[in-house]
């Protein structure tokens, strides 16, 4: 598949900008992110190519400007709906109520 | 080095996704999908006990035995797992060797791939755009940002990693270290020698 994940040789893509004594995860929801999804994964619910599938189905603009762990949660999101696991209704009410009691 | 402009790379904007991870967690506990403690050993886990110290145990390893070291090159899977490193994105591992005239660099073009059992999780800069697109097609550039001057005569291997095989560099044991002991080789073994975007360094 020849996605915009396929970076290898592509140009302008800008510095890479190390970051020293980095730490394993910059903020709380990249911790849940990586810990839904190792569970869900190893839990059987999706393969590891189904994993990658996930993220490269995602839109070129969007896999380009969102982070690392954004793209594994919209991979979880996708593949959890697809298999019947959740619904897209449930997930947006869980999302709507959590917004409601944050404001 | 020590700079850090690169938000866009993990927290953009971070209120979003994590309401995001909030509900969908929310949801996958309320259905038994997941279970809360896993969630919490899962993380205590890849945060404090795997990491790059686990690879570099192995590098001393292969400087001091070299019986050791043949079998990594070999069989670099069976070699790590003498050492009781093993698991998930180690299934199968490569162990390329950097010598005189010869330096390896490994990246993934497509992902992230990286061996989680010997480095940890990756850091952003693995995983992101500008080390992705131009690891393979201007490694020098690359090694530049990171410090590292190499002769024009020394030969560059960028190996890319995929979901079935991983690779670690075996970095050139420094001069002047005949004396140390193994523990004290490992100290000096970084995260970034072991992805061949570093050297190791004497103390």
């Amino acid at each position: 598949m020849n996605g915009v994940h396929d970076l290898g040789g592509m140009h302008g893509m800008g510095p890479i900008n190390p970051e020293e004594n980095e730490p394993v995860f910059h903020d709380e929801w990249e911790r849940r992110v990586f810990a839904v999804t190792i569970a869900t994964f190893g839990g059987g619910n999706y393969n590891v190519d189904q994993f990658r599938h996930g993220i490269e189905r995602m839109g070129a603009a969007n896999y380009l400007s969102t982070s690392y762990y954004e793209h594994w949660l919209h991979m979880v999101e996708t593949l959890m709906i697809e298999n019947g696991s959740i619904s897209r209704d449930e997930l947006s009410a869980k999302q709507a109520q959590l917004a409601q009691e944050a404001a | 080095m020590a700079k850090h402009d690169h938000d866009h790379e993990h927290t953009a904007p971070p209120s979003d996704p994590a309401l995001r991870v909030k509900a969908l967690e929310s949801l996958l506990l309320e259905k038994g999908l997941i279970d809360a403690a896993a969630l919490d050993e899962i993380i205590d886990t890849y945060e404090n006990k795997i990491g790059p110290r686990n690879g570099a145990a192995v590098v001393a390893r292969a400087w001091v035995d070299a019986d050791y070291k043949k079998r990594l090159l070999d069989d670099a899977t069976a070699a790590i797992a003498e050492l009781g490193f093993s698991g998930v994105q180690g299934e199968d591992m490569v162990v390329v060797e950097n010598l005189p005239g010869l330096h390896n660099m490994v990246v993934c073009t497509l992902c992230s791939c990286y061996p989680w059992p010997t480095l940890g999780l990756p850091p952003v800069w693995y995983k992101a755009a500008p080390y992705r697109s131009r690891a393979v097609s201007d490694p020098r550039s690359v090694l530049d940002e990171f410090g590292v001057t190499l002769a024009d005569d020394v030969e560059i291997r960028v190996w890319d990693s995929n979901a079935e095989l991983r690779y670690l560099v075996l970095p050139e044991r420094p001069d002047g270290t005949d004396g140390m002991s193994e523990d004290q080789l490992a100290a000096m073994v970084t995260r970034d020698s072991m992805i061949g975007t570093g050297l190791v360094q004497a103390p």
